[in-house]
């Protein structure tokens, strides 16, 4: 449980937004051109990384817009919100 | 067994006022090279050496536990045992599971204290009465006991229950699989590690591993914080860390950890002889022989290794809980707890040999991961030891996630993820 800093309504709780898990996994331009071994690593292989995870949320019960946050997924700390299109922060790796 | 447990050890050490029992396992270093090296000491792991050992007579196995044995999720869970799965491969797995479980206190000869009080699951809406009851023919189908119970029937075998049909979400019926049940868990895991380390299994924790040694396409051995150890097979059941141990050599996993939770009340007197759980309003309660109501609660939307969870998730269940059994709105919860569970896309798990020679997985238990400790252990110890899954396996391979062949178990799965 912890508050995420919406960057369109301000510091909510948690509970308000829903995780719409790892962020930057890029849509196949060309769906068609996919093998299934690029389709497995599209649809189902997750970093799940125990660390700092780059995310979307989506402020569910706000705003409804998407944006990005870098958490630590070993405490739960944010580090970093960013809007949707945005380039990551980079002093994060 | 060197030191079978029996009345007459009991008698005997009463005598010498119980000073004088063994230590049920060993607490070796690791040696330098073992012939299987199983990586997480939970009782998924302990029993694959367990069964490594006893049937595919593998003798220089090492399990690696970088805390205690049974300290993670097979600490942290319900107890609840059940098969009562949808789909043929599901019930072919959790059923051998099932099967173990009956015979296992005699199989280790230690008390799991496992508990056929059967197990309800409950319908709130006709959505649900239709799925359960496709679940109870496809179960039967499959040589598993189930039955439809009605809201009379229900109430009947649970009197507690509130089957008002003016409440939020009303008791329609529940399916009722009277073979399932629970056990102990910590006993679960202690008794395969004194099985294991009886036949020469050595168990060693407070050590965590640090990378996998890779020589081109196959593994070489384990950085570990005791230090490099040789194997060429290395079998990892690392439950929420399966990622992390994944990362280590290179692979991805189908994988997202959640923190799961759940929660016990002060001791009462018998209330509840059985286990009820309920998916669409999502709470499930059973007593233990203590007379601590358990509670299991939901997992949170996402992903995290913090083992806490968080607290409107439980809100959320005791709501449930207090609707559908109004006698324990005055009960003081003791304890709360969050578990680290890897939940796969297709809520079943993966034991599975991997593209890298001598490296297997059995992960992706998610939040149903207790009651298949005895099967998992043996099809895994299968698996390992002939580096071709058994045929009650073979559809939980990693490679399902390509092919498209998922084994899609939300429906049975007890926690709504």
């Amino acid at each position: 449980m912890f508050l995420i800093n919406c960057p369109f309504c301000g510091e909510r709780d948690q509970s308000e937004f829903s995780s719409g898990g790892e962020a930057h996994i890029v849509r196949p331009k060309q769906p068609t051109e996919l093998s299934d071994d690029e389709w497995a690593e599209y649809l189902f292989m997750r970093k799940n990384i125990k660390g700092i995870q780059f995310e979307r949320w989506n402020h569910v019960h706000g705003c409804r817009k998407w944006f990005n946050v870098v958490r630590d997924t070993s405490n739960d700390k944010i580090l970093s919100v960013y809007k949707m299109g945005e380039k990551p922060p980079v002093n994060y790796k | 067994m060197k030191n079978k447990y029996s009345i007459f050890s009991l008698i005997k050490n009463a005598l010498s006022q119980h000073e004088n029992w063994q230590q049920a396992w060993g607490n070796p270093e690791p040696k330098k090279e073992y012939d299987a090296i199983i990586v997480g000491g939970g009782g998924h792991g302990l029993a694959t050496a367990y069964y490594l050992a006893k049937k595919h007579n593998l003798k220089n196995i090492a399990v690696l536990e970088k805390g205690w044995i049974g300290g993670g999720n097979t600490g942290r869970n319900t107890t609840i045992i059940r098969s009562n799965y949808l789909w043929d491969a599901s019930a072919g797995l959790y059923d051998h599971a099932l099967k173990l479980w009956e015979n296992l206190s005699q199989e280790l000869n230690y008390n799991v204290m496992f508990s056929q009080r059967g197990v309800m699951n409950l319908a709130h809406n006709l959505q649900d009465v239709r799925d359960l009851k496709r679940r109870t023919h496809a179960n039967r189908l499959n040589g598993i006991d189930a039955v439809w119970l009605n809201t009379e029937e229900v109430k009947k075998f649970c009197p507690i229950i509130n089957t008002s049909p003016d409440i939020r979400y009303p008791v329609l019926g529940g399916t009722l699989q009277r073979r399932a049940g629970t056990a102990r868990h910590d006993a679960v895991a202690w008794g395969y590690a004194r099985g294991a380390s009886d036949m020469g299994v050595d168990i060693i924790q407070n050590c965590e591993v640090k990378g996998i040694k890779r020589n081109g396409d196959k593994v070489e051995g384990l950085e570990t914080t005791k230090g490099f150890i040789k194997t060429n097979k290395i079998g990892v059941v690392a439950a929420g860390h399966s990622s992390v141990i994944a990362n280590m050599a290179g692979l991805k996993l189908p994988l997202e950890s959640k923190p799961l939770q759940a929660l016990v009340s002060e001791p009462v007197k018998p209330i509840i002889d059985t286990v009820v759980m309920s998916n669409a309003v999502h709470a499930y309660v059973s007593q233990s022989d203590k007379g601590e109501l358990v509670i299991g609660a939901g997992t949170d939307s996402y992903v995290s290794y913090t083992q806490r969870g968080s607290h409107n998730i439980v809100e959320e269940t005791l709501k449930a809980i207090l609707e559908l059994y109004p006698i324990f709105s005055r009960m003081k919860m003791l304890r709360q707890w969050g578990g680290i569970v890897d939940i796969c896309p297709d809520a079943s798990p993966i034991i599975s040999k991997t593209n890298i020679k001598g490296l297997y997985f059995n992960c992706g238990w998610g939040t149903g991961g207790f009651k298949a400790t005895p099967g998992s252990g043996d099809l895994f110890a299968h698996t390992i030891a002939n580096d071709e899954p058994h045929k009650l396996n073979a559809a939980f391979n990693l490679n399902r996630f390509v092919s498209g062949d998922l084994v899609d178990e939300h429906g049975a799965a007890a926690v709504a993820h």
